[in-house]
């Protein structure tokens, strides 16, 4: 049987891990995406310099599910800097791979992420 | 893959298989009966003879003669023989035609040079009478409205439209053709086509539990149509090239098995759906009218939740359904279908497709209706929506 998304995806996109909203959170980025509809909120919360704890609520296709599990996942015990490096292509190998369609799926979410750290800093200033 | 996984097809709008008769029907000519219908010798001419059947059991069923039934490779190209076969001697010609068309006739009246009206819809998705006839005009040449819209299943007042287009004609030196889009209506609705008083009228074969690469076009006598390809005589030049005899032969069995009787069944499996999901799960809408509205039609748009993701989810659980998301289209692009009865962006992006078909089964859709709020609720809790 030939499957649209790889078994990696289906398993995020069924049972991801970091979904819901985050109360104490100490930044949140909400994004659209214009082209098709979809909509993400990143909620991340910083200590000490690091992302101690990360989540995300997304209105969106399977393919934009499951990679924002996949970089709630990626940032935890990570610096802001150090997860505004993440590439869509390393989200990606997350899930082996990606419909071509869905590729923009995963900048959503880095734009999603970058936002959130936007929001953090503005409120340390 | 998952042992005893539950195969619950819920995409017949999409396409149908074959049913077993005309899959027996069809084997004799890929095989012993391989001739070309053009060859004078027995073994071409008993090709010939099965197409003639063939023709002879398709006019029958559209209450037309059998030389005004030409058989196409698939219902886009027959679509596309009737709107440019009628348009290409035209000059300054003026078609009208609605927004929620299908494809393969929106996109060959985009690219010819006529003049096109789109008429609107309403809310409920159907075309009003009065509407084509305001719209009709001194050089107006055609008229195309389907029958039957595949995404949501709305009717069309096609026999009303034909009667009123018929009356202009009488007073008109140079007549409007009336075609009509079938291919959604075949299975459930009357298709004589002297009662619709269409000129041009479709029907595909793989919706109707026949093969796919074959449609047929109904071209009225005296209605004068320009093939868009050329070759050889076949279909009366028309449609020139070898026929495709199996498949042809596999439509007319299609065509011999519609069941009269499956309309009053589907419709109670297609109510108790409806009423369900409107009932039980929170923040959802019917698309498309509830009363004209095809047998095996299910469109409704949850709110909160994304149309692929359900899709995908319900695929999991072994069902198979359709969505009007842009998430799902190679586009990304809602349903421009969905977009025209008023929906928001919004609201086709949560839409969710279930048409049924001859062999869906009460077990079916109680295992379907169990698993659909599970996995509303939990997509609503990742959206937070």
């Amino acid at each position: 049987m030939k499957n649209y998304y790889t078994k990696k995806t289906i398993q995020r996109f069924l049972e991801p891990k970091y979904f819901g909203e985050m109360k104490d959170a100490t930044g949140v980025g909400e994004v659209g995406n214009p082209r098709c509809g979809d909509r993400m909120k990143v909620y991340i919360k910083i200590k000490n310099g690091k992302i101690v704890d990360a989540s995300f609520q997304t209105l969106g296709c399977a393919a934009a599910i499951a990679t924002s599990d996949v970089i709630c996942e990626m940032i935890i015990g990570k610096t802001t800097k150090e997860a505004l490096s993440i590439t869509e292509k390393e989200m990606i190998e997350k899930l082996e791979k990606l419909p071509l369609v869905k590729v923009h799926c995963s900048s959503l979410a880095i734009e999603g992420l970058k936002k959130a750290i936007e929001n953090y800093e503005k409120k340390e200033d | 893959m998952k042992k005893n996984k539950q195969k619950i097809y819920l995409d017949y709008a999409s396409t149908t298989p074959a049913g077993e008769s005309v899959v027996s029907a069809m084997i004799p000519l890929l095989q012993k009966d391989f001739g070309n219908p053009s060859s004078l010798h027995a073994l071409g001419q008993d090709a010939l003879y099965a197409i003639d059947e063939a023709r002879r059991k398709v006019a029958e069923f559209l209450g037309a003669k059998e030389s005004e039934i030409i058989f196409t490779s698939s219902a886009t190209e027959a679509d596309n023989i009737a709107l440019s076969g009628v348009l290409q001697k035209e000059k300054k010609a003026h078609v009208i035609t609605s927004v929620i068309e299908h494809k393969a006739v929106l996109e060959p009246l985009n690219s010819s040079s006529a003049e096109v009206t789109y008429l609107p819809v309403n809310k409920e998705g159907v075309v009003k009478v009065e509407d084509v006839l305001k719209e009709i005009r001194e050089n107006t040449v055609l008229v195309s409205i389907m029958y039957a819209n595949s995404e949501i299943g709305t009717i069309q007042p096609i026999k009303e439209i034909g009667a009123a287009v018929k009356r202009i004609n009488e007073n008109r030196k140079k007549k409007i053709v009336f075609h009509t889009d079938a291919v959604q209506a075949v299975n459930y609705l009357p298709c004589k086509v002297n009662d619709l008083n269409v000129d041009l009228l479709t029907i595909s074969g793989h919706k109707i539990y026949g093969p796919k690469g074959v449609g047929a076009l109904f071209i009225r006598q005296g209605i004068e149509i320009s093939p868009i390809f050329y070759g050889a005589k076949q279909e009366r030049g028309v449609r020139p090239g070898t026929e495709n005899t199996a498949a042809i032969v596999g439509l007319s069995q299609a065509v011999e098995d519609l069941q009269k009787n499956m309309t009053e069944k589907t419709e109670k499996l297609r109510d108790r759906i409806i009423d369900t999901i409107l009932s039980e799960i929170p923040q959802t809408r019917l698309n498309g009218s509830r009363e004209r509205r095809l047998p095996n039609n299910i469109n409704i748009s949850f709110k909160g939740v994304e149309g692929e993701s359900l899709l995908i989810a319900l695929d999991q659980k072994g069902i198979a359904v359709s969505t009007g998301s842009a998430c799902a289209s190679r586009s990304l692009l809602p349903s421009y279908v969905l977009l025209a009865i008023g929906l928001s962006h919004e609201e086709a992006h949560g839409s969710l497709r279930v048409t049924l078909g001859r062999m869906t089964t009460e077990k079916e859709v109680d295992y379907f209706l169990e698993q659909l709020p599970l996995i509303v609720e939990r997509l609503r809790k990742i959206s937070g929506k």
